[in-house]
């Protein structure tokens, strides 16, 4: 479904290459987790898929391949029809992913009215569904909220339920659960699981964090200065690392001290 | 600290509501004719008839003060929207696109300001005839960069944020993101601009209408009034007195107002 060949991103203003010529293959249904510090390239890998990076301030070389039509080669009329429809994302900072002055609900069925011709009671009962799905508290009052008056877990399950209402193919997400409480996290953690098993959405996860990955992923890439070190199935290779950087990666997740 | 910007502010409120409570009244009624000259009643001084007395027509100085006051603060409302929704649009538009719109428009933007205010809205009021809409056209033509520079910057810092790249993603149309999201939330920053700039609306009305390029008698207005009254500053001294203490009114009004909103209050 999304194949990426040999994708190349270079930035214009310092002449440097952030993403080296990485490549890899997502099916549809397929969770992956892409792994790696600051500054690997992740974040702007993703960019790159969801279109988000500004044309005019990269080079970029290689294939985006979503369903056998190359990104790079697309218009932007025509990426925003594939991007809405196909492809959601779900941001770190659920503080600022929401408008702070539009309904909570109305964000959520944005989508629908950009992509399709539902009158505002069909939209509105498509979103509500969404905010069930989602776990989000009384769909009905919650609504009519702004999200200032969401907890940090119920603005990312909204901004779940405004990527999901229109079943997209593909859900990336990026640092979803790096600014929650670690409760918050598995909650989130497991509400993206569930979705992807139930609606067959593959899900592309962006993360510093290999445990967040081994929880949710059966595949993980690993990202290292721009290039991908090592892909394969998570157990693989978290049994057997292979790349001395990804080594040293699972060697510093933070075991529990041993009592004295 | 929020309690003290909640006291100003209230006190703004007090003193714009009070004022704008007369100027509402006195466009519909004002115990004399603004503009009726009576023989009769020249120079008479402040009394329970004539609560300011009357000026050298004999005309009654408080329904004056009270319409003066009505014209100069319409000026300076609809100056400030002016300014204000263009400066919504060019600002938008410049943070929005950057590149060549934003080159254009802000070069144009700093052509404008690179002119003495005052001397700019002389030459325009040169221009075109005088009167109450030309100043308020002049005046509005000052009051764009200031709003287009703001909204410019905002629009710039909101573009990143990720609820504008959320609906980028969803495949919002461009305009749709810029009017639709991310100007409603620019308003609020703008607010304390609004007052700052009504209040130099006001006084850029009455030095205009005091050098006579202003409203055209006999039409009052508080700057044209002022002109008038400075004549009369040692016979009838409650005459530029009343004048003046309506333009500080109104002036302090909103700047307290401003400040209570968050802003500096300084003109």
């Amino acid at each position: 479904m999304l194949n990426i060949r040999n994708l190349r991103v270079k930035f214009h203003s310092t002449g440097k290459e952030a993403v080296k010529g990485i490549s890899f293959d997502i099916l549809p249904g397929e969770r992956w987790g892409l792994v790696g510090e600051s500054g690997s390239g992740k974040s702007v890998t993703a960019m790159a898929i969801t279109g988000l990076i500004e044309r005019s301030l990269v080079e970029m070389k290689g294939q985006v391949l979503f369903d056998g039509k190359d990104f790079l080669q697309c218009t932007r009329s025509q990426l925003r029809n594939i991007h809405g429809k196909d492809i959601g994302m779900v941001f770190q900072e659920p503080m600022t992913s929401l408008n702070p002055l539009m309904k909570v609900g109305k964000q959520i069925e944005e989508t629908l009215k950009i992509h399709t011709d539902m009158s505002p009671e069909e939209r509105k009962k498509l979103a509500l569904e969404a905010m069930e799905q989602v776990g989000l508290p009384d769909p009905e009052t919650t609504y009519n909220k702004y999200p200032h008056q969401l907890s940090g877990g119920q603005r990312q399950r909204a901004i779940i339920a405004s990527a999901m209402i229109i079943r997209p193919k593909l859900l990336v997400c990026d640092e979803p659960t790096t600014a929650l409480d670690v409760t918050v996290q598995k909650q989130i953690l497991e509400l993206l699981y569930d979705l992807s098993e139930k609606y067959g959405v593959a899900i592309l996860l962006i993360s510093h964090d290999l445990t967040v990955v081994r929880n949710l992923c059966e595949n993980v890439a690993v990202m290292y200065k721009g290039e991908i070190v090592e892909q394969g199935s998570t157990e693989e290779i978290f049994r057997n690392p292979k790349d001395e950087y990804t080594q040293r990666l699972i060697a510093a997740i933070p075991k529990r001290k041993r009592h004295e | 600290m929020i309690d003290k910007k909640n006291k100003t502010f209230r006190a703004g409120l007090i003193i714009t509501g009070i004022m704008l409570l007369i100027i509402i009244i006195g466009a519909f009624w004002t115990p004399y004719d603004p503009n009726a000259m009576n023989g009769a009643a020249k120079w008479a001084k402040p009394s329970f008839e004539h609560l300011l007395g009357a000026d050298n027509f004999g005309r009654d100085i408080f329904s004056r003060l009270v319409e003066g006051a009505g014209a100069t603060f319409f000026i300076a409302a609809a100056s400030v929207a002016i300014g204000l929704v263009i400066g919504l649009v060019i600002g938008g538009l410049t943070g929005w696109f950057g590149g060549w719109i934003d080159e254009v428009l802000m070069r144009i933007i700093d052509s404008i300001t690179a002119f003495p205010s005052i001397l700019l809205a002389l030459v325009l009021i040169a221009i075109l005839p005088s009167g109450k809409y030309n100043i308020i056209l002049a005046l509005g033509l000052l009051f764009i960069p200031s709003f287009a520079r703001i909204v410019r910057m905002e629009v710039a810092k909101q573009k990143n944020l990720d609820y504008v790249r959320n609906a980028k993603l969803m495949g919002v149309s461009d305009m749709r993101i810029l009017f639709v999201h991310i100007l409603p939330n620019v308003v609020p920053v703008l607010l304390s601009t609004v007052a700052i700039g009504f209040n130099n609306a006001v006084l850029s009305e009455a030095s205009m209408s005091y050098l006579g390029v202003g409203v055209q008698p006999p039409d009052p207005s508080l700057g044209r009034m002022l002109s008038e009254a400075q004549n009369y500053l040692l016979s009838a001294p409650w005459y530029a007195l009343s004048v003046g203490i309506a333009i500080i009114l109104l002036i302090l009004g909103f700047g307290l107002l401003s400040e209570g909103l968050g802003g500096d209050g300084n003109a």
